[in-house]
Parts: structure tokens; C-alpha cells; sequence
């Protein structure tokens, strides 16, 4: 893991040097210095790059590491307790559950209040374990979870939530309504520091407690009977995982929109490098997750200066010839 | 934990305030009857309905049966995956009702007729996985902790008596049928348990491994003192390897003893209501059943 924290952390140091103007390693330095001496960032003190650099990109890729992380986490949970190597948040309709919750939320203005903050990733929250519990239910035949009734599920559950989302976003407000769409597209825009802290707080708990299920999660892989006869409680365990991942989607879909594909090819990725095992496999995942997004949300904001991309256009348009990679050449591992 | 079976034996020995048979007894069910959920009361058939056996310590009991005669369902509530809807059951004098999963995971150990295999475990890990039960406790390491030495020996040893250790370092998704089998068996040995649940262990498998799974079932039960409980459709195999046959028929108990009581040819007449030929087993004398000639002649449509 060691290795893993420090190759972040250079790689969220080169990713910080890129944007709309260029800002070099030994003047993040300065700045970084200036800043922790004055004790405040205001421009005076630190100069328009400053600005830039500590109001607008340092949150915007800390922001994108904590997302990458979240999705890479929610889709290795995912993956095993469903023991479908292509269950992700997104193809499963959890974010587009979530989504809609937040979409409902934002028409009835409650987004808009000061509580803002608490009240979109609860909406988001109720729309994702909506969503699980439906792929679930309408998956589930005679205790097994076929790989193919599960992803016509999501389908399913995609294209009827996709549909509630653009009516909801058809009546609202012009104005209202661009931002929203953006915002769907999956887009990090950099948000005030003390959001990112009690975000980081709650998303950064949300995992220590998945990580708390990775040896259960580890013996779930062999089926739930054999679990349970190695004396686990099943049917607790995949409620606690539930919940915790409706929760994360819920939070992460609030602050970044629908971005597709991470939950699946980093686990993919990562089992390759690193083995199965939980107790590795998911903190290695949130950490490549997290600088995956991090290298999609750069890309993302400087391919076309001064226009951004969507960074969830960026994800899916590298997710989406992967599932079909591992759907066509790669089913005889899952079928 | 060591895995003798003079230690196994003294563990069975004392199940305090019951009767000294009771130590002899791998398994006292009394009563048993069972169903699966169905949407009204009266609507449920009974899967099992009134079973009332023993299981001696140390024997290997095999259950057989027609398809749909309740075999898989009555080795899923011995191991309390399941539960029954009334009836006594006893692990070794202690009641399976009150036990943890925990509890009766480390003494019984269930490997099911499929394991699914989508992730690259290597079977070393899969098989470290059977020491869950004895590191279950509360706090941080019942989730996270890594397995200590000891595990590692005891699963080095399951795996050792599997005939696996020279593919240790495999995924279990490369392994043949024959291979994943015994890796599911040694992760049913990583658990020390005192009883061993197979639910067709040789189904799917060419006759090579076919007789290699049984020569490992018979050797665990001699080296170890295991009790063992197997579900098979093969009806010979059960008769060559197994002390006692339990013969289910919809979900009653027919009837119960040694192969050459249970493997006749008046009883698979009345359980599966066809004719077939026993003889002899050439070595053994175990009855041998055989199917008749005749269907072939009649272009495939026998009765059977």
C-alpha cells in the first residue's frame, strides 16, 4: 500500500501542474509555503496563480481523488457480493437511482437552501437503495443472481430512470435546467474547502467500514451457503454493504453527477495486478481509482482550453470498450 | 488447534447432562420436517416430513435418493444453512437450534455441489478462508485480520491431504473440476472440523477423479476420525464407500442400515419404481446395482 500512497501523491502533484495556464512544480512549492506562512488564501497575499491554484484546482483534484475512490470501492463491494465481475454502480442504475433523487430534489429547491449540503446526498442516498434493492429483487431467481438478468436489470432500471430524470429536468427552470444537465454529465467543479472536508469525513468513513467487511467479503465469493456454514452472517452482511454503497453513491452522485465505468475497469485492473483478496484489493482500488479520475478530470479540463468536457464523457468513452472487451472475449471467466 | 483424532475424539467426549450414547453420535435428529418459503400456509408441501436418525461419529453415512427426495435440502439442515420448521437435531449431544453459525462452523464443515468462481483466489487463499470460523470475534481484526502462522500451516496441511500443494499458487479459475473440488474439500478441512458435509462430491467428475475424491473421503475418516455425510445419485459409489446408506423417498426416510440392507433390489423398486440387477462387487462383495439389459433392445425405451 505504501507504494501506492506516494505514487498519488505524485500524481496528484503532476495533475495539479496542468490547466488553462500552466503552473510548475517549484511554484506549487511556493505558493503551497506562502500560504501555510499567511495562514489564509486570499489573493493579496498569494497572487492570482494562487488562486487558481489553491481555490480552484487543489480541491477540484483533491475533490476528483475522493470520488475515483469512492466509485472504484462501491464497484469492488459490488462485484462481490453480486460475484459478478461487471457490476458497477452505474451499470447497475444506482447512480442513475441516485441521480434522480438529487434531479427531485434540486425541482423542489431544496438545493438550493442552506442545509444544501446535508439534503442532496440523503435524496441521493434513498435513489441508489431504491435502485439495489429493485436490480436485486428482479435479478434474483432461486438464490442465484444470473449475470445476464442482471445487467437487463440495470438496463432496465437505466433507461426508466434516465427518462424520469430528463422529465424532471424538462420542467424545470431554463436557467436551473443547463446547470443540472452538466451537472449529469458527471462534472467536478471545485468546491468550498469546509464541503470538501465534511465530504471527506463522510466518504472517508463510509469506506473504513467497507474495509471492515473485506474478509466477509472475501469468504461471500465462495456462494452465500458456503458462507454461511463458515458462520457468517449473510444476510447482515449484504445489508450493511447495501446500505454503505447506496450511501457513498448517493453522496458522490450529489457532487459529481453520473460518472460511468470507474467501479468496473479499476477492480478489473487492480485483481490483475494485485490477486482477489479484499483486504488488498480494496484499498489498492480506491487508491488507483482515485488517480484514475484524477488523470480523466485532467484531461477533461484541458483537451479542448478553455472548453471542459464532462469528465464522465472522458470515463465512458474509456469504460465503455473495456465492458465490451471483457463482454465479448472475456465471458467464458463469468458466464 | 491440533488436528489428531485422539484430540478430535476427546472434544467428543463430554456433552455435559446427557446420556453417555449421546457421545457416541455425531449427529441425534428427532422429528425433523422442513419446507421452502411458499405463499400460503397451506400451499407447502413438506420437503422433509418427520425424518428421525442418527449419525454415528466417525462413520461415513451416505444419503440417496430419487431427485426431489429432500438429499441436498437434509444436508443443508444439518449444516443450519437451513432451518427446520420443527424437530430436534443434536451435534454431538449439543442442540443445533441454539448453537452460533459460528460454533457449529467450527466443528462442521458443508462444501456444496457448486462453488462459483469468478474471482482469481488462489487456492491457498481459498482455502485459508475455511479459518474464518476461528477467528470470528468482535472488533477490527473479525474483518480485516490477516491469518496468523498457525492458519497457514493448518491450511498447508488440508491442502497436503488434497493432494493440492503443488498448486497452491494457482487461480482457482484454472483448475480442472476434479482440482476445484479438492480445493473446496481442503477449505472444508481448514476449518479443523469434526464433520464433513458433501453434497455430491464426485457429480460432474470422470472416474479418475471420481475414485480419488472417495480415496480421500476414506482416508480422512480413517486418519482424522472424521464423520462424514455425503449426497450421491451414484448409488454404487455409496454402496463401495459409505458404512450406512440413508435412502430417502419424498422426503420420508425408507429405510436406513448397511449397503447390503439398503442397496436391494425390492427396495429401488419401491424407491424409484424401476427393476434393476444386483450383484456382487468382484473385490469388496458390496452389493452392486446394475442396469437391465433389456432397455437397449427396445431402442432406448425401457422404463428406466
Amino acid at each position: 500500500m505504501a507504494p501506492l500512497v506516494v505514487v498519488s501523491v505524485a500524481l496528484l502533484l503532476t495533475c495539479l501542474q496542468f490547466g488553462t495556464q500552466w503552473i510548475g512544480l517549484t511554484q506549487i512549492i511556493d505558493i503551497v509555503g506562502q500560504a501555510l506562512r499567511e495562514g489564509t488564501v486570499e489573493s493579496e497575499h498569494i497572487g492570482t496563480t494562487g488562486v487558481i491554484l489553491i481555490q480552484v484546482r487543489l480541491p477540484r483534484v483533491l475533490l476528483g481523488f475522493l470520488v475515483g475512490a469512492c466509485l472504484a470501492s462501491v464497484g469492488v463491494v459490488l462485484q462481490a457480493l453480486l460475484r459478478n465481475p461487471l457490476a458497477d454502480p452505474y451499470v447497475l442504475g444506482v447512480s442513475s437511482g441516485a441521480a434522480l433523487g438529487v434531479a427531485l430534489a434540486i425541482l423542489l429547491g431544496v438545493g438550493t437552501t442552506v442545509v444544501a449540503f446535508s439534503v442532496l446526498p440523503l435524496c441521493g442516498f434513498a435513489g441508489g437503495l431504491l435502485s439495489l434493492v429493485v436490480v436485486y429483487r428482479m435479478a434474483v431467481s432461486y438464490g442465484r443472481l444470473p449475470i445476464h438478468a442482471l445487467l437487463l436489470a440495470g438496463v432496465i432500471l437505466n433507461a426508466i430512470f434516465s427518462a424520469m430524470i430528463m422529465f424532471v429536468t424538462s420542467i424545470m427552470e431554463p436557467n436551473r435546467s443547463v446547470g443540472t444537465m452538466t451537472w449529469l454529465m458527471g462534472t467536478l467543479t471545485a468546491p468550498s474547502y469546509p464541503t470538501l472536508a465534511i465530504l471527506a469525513c463522510y466518504l472517508l468513513g463510509g469506506l473504513f467500514l467497507l474495509l471492515k467487511q473485506a474478509r466477509r467479503l472475501n469468504v461471500l465469493t465462495l456462494g452465500e451457503e458456503s458462507a454461511r456454514s463458515l458462520g457468517i452472517d449473510t444476510e447482515h452482511v449484504k445489508r450493511v454493504i447495501y446500505v454503505l454503497s447506496a450511501l457513498i453513491t448517493g453522496a458522490v452522485v450529489s457532487v459529481s453527477g453520473m460518472i460511468g465505468f470507474v467501479g468496473m475497469v479499476i477492480p478489473h485492473a487492480v485483481r490483475f495486478l494485485l490477486g482477489a483478496d479484499h483486504r488488498l484489493l480494496l484499498p489498492a482500488s480506491a487508491c488507483i481509482g482515485g488517480m484514475y479520475l484524477v488523470i480523466a478530470d485532467t484531461l477533461a479540463r484541458t483537451l479542448l482550453t478553455p472548453t471542459e468536457i464532462p469528465v464522465g464523457i472522458v470515463t465512458a468513452l474509456a469504460g465503455g470498450p473495456f465492458f465490451i472487451y471483457l463482454l465479448v472475449w472475456r465471458k467464458d471467466r463469468f458466464a | 488447534m491440533s488436528l489428531s483424532p485422539e484430540h478430535a475424539h476427546s472434544l467428543n467426549a463430554q456433552p455435559p447432562g446427557l446420556g453417555t450414547d449421546a457421545a457416541h453420535k455425531a449427529y441425534q435428529v428427532v422429528g425433523l420436517r422442513f419446507h421452502y418459503h411458499s405463499k400460503s400456509r397451506e400451499d407447502a408441501t413438506w420437503v422433509l416430513d418427520g425424518l428421525t436418525f442418527d449419525v454415528d461419529a466417525g462413520e461415513i453415512l451416505g444419503i440417496v435418493g430419487p431427485n426431489g427426495s429432500g438429499k441436498t435440502s437434509l444436508l443443508k439442515l444439518l449444516a443450519k444453512v437451513l432451518r427446520p420448521h420443527a424437530g430436534d437435531m443434536a451435534l454431538f449431544g449439543r442442540d443445533l437450534g441454539t448453537m452460533s453459525q459460528v460454533e457449529v462452523a467450527r466443528t462442521v464443515a458443508f462444501v456444496p455441489q457448486e462453488s462459483p468462481q469468478v474471482f482469481s483466489f488462489t487456492v491457498m487463499e481459498t482455502v485459508l478462508m475455511g479459518r474464518y470460523p476461528h477467528h470470528h470475534g468482535a472488533g477490527w481484526s473479525a474483518g480485516f485480520g490477516w491469518e496468523s502462522a498457525e492458519d497457514v500451516s493448518i491450511a498447508e496441511q488440508a491442502m497436503q491431504s488434497t493432494d493440492l500443494t503443488h498448486l497452491a499458487g494457482r487461480s482457482v479459475m484454472d483448475l480442472s473440476g476434479g482440482e476445484r473440488q479438492r480445493c473446496m474439500i481442503a477449505r472444508a478441512l481448514a476449518q479443523a472440523p469434526q464433520v464433513l458435509l458433501l453434497d455430491e462430491p464426485t457429480a460432474f467428475l470422470d472416474i479418475q477423479h471420481q475414485i480419488e475424491i472417495c480415496a480421500i473421503v476414506r482416508r480422512l475418516k480413517e486418519e482424522r476420525g472424521l464423520t462424514v455425510v455425503l449426497v450421491s445419485h451414484d448409488l454404487n459409489l455409496a454402496s463401495q464407500y459409505c458404512d450406512r446408506i440413508l435412502m430417502l423417498k419424498a422426503g420420508a426416510l425408507f429405510c436406513l442400515g448397511p449397503p447390503h440392507d439398503v442397496i436391494d433390489a425390492d427396495v429401488l423398486r419401491a424407491v424409484y419404481g424401476c427393476d434393476v440387477l444386483i450383484d456382487r462387487h468382484p473385490e469388496s462383495g458390496v452389493p452392486r446395482v446394475t442396469m437391465p439389459s433389456y432397455i437397449s433392445t427396445k431402442n432406448g425405451r425401457g422404463h428406466l
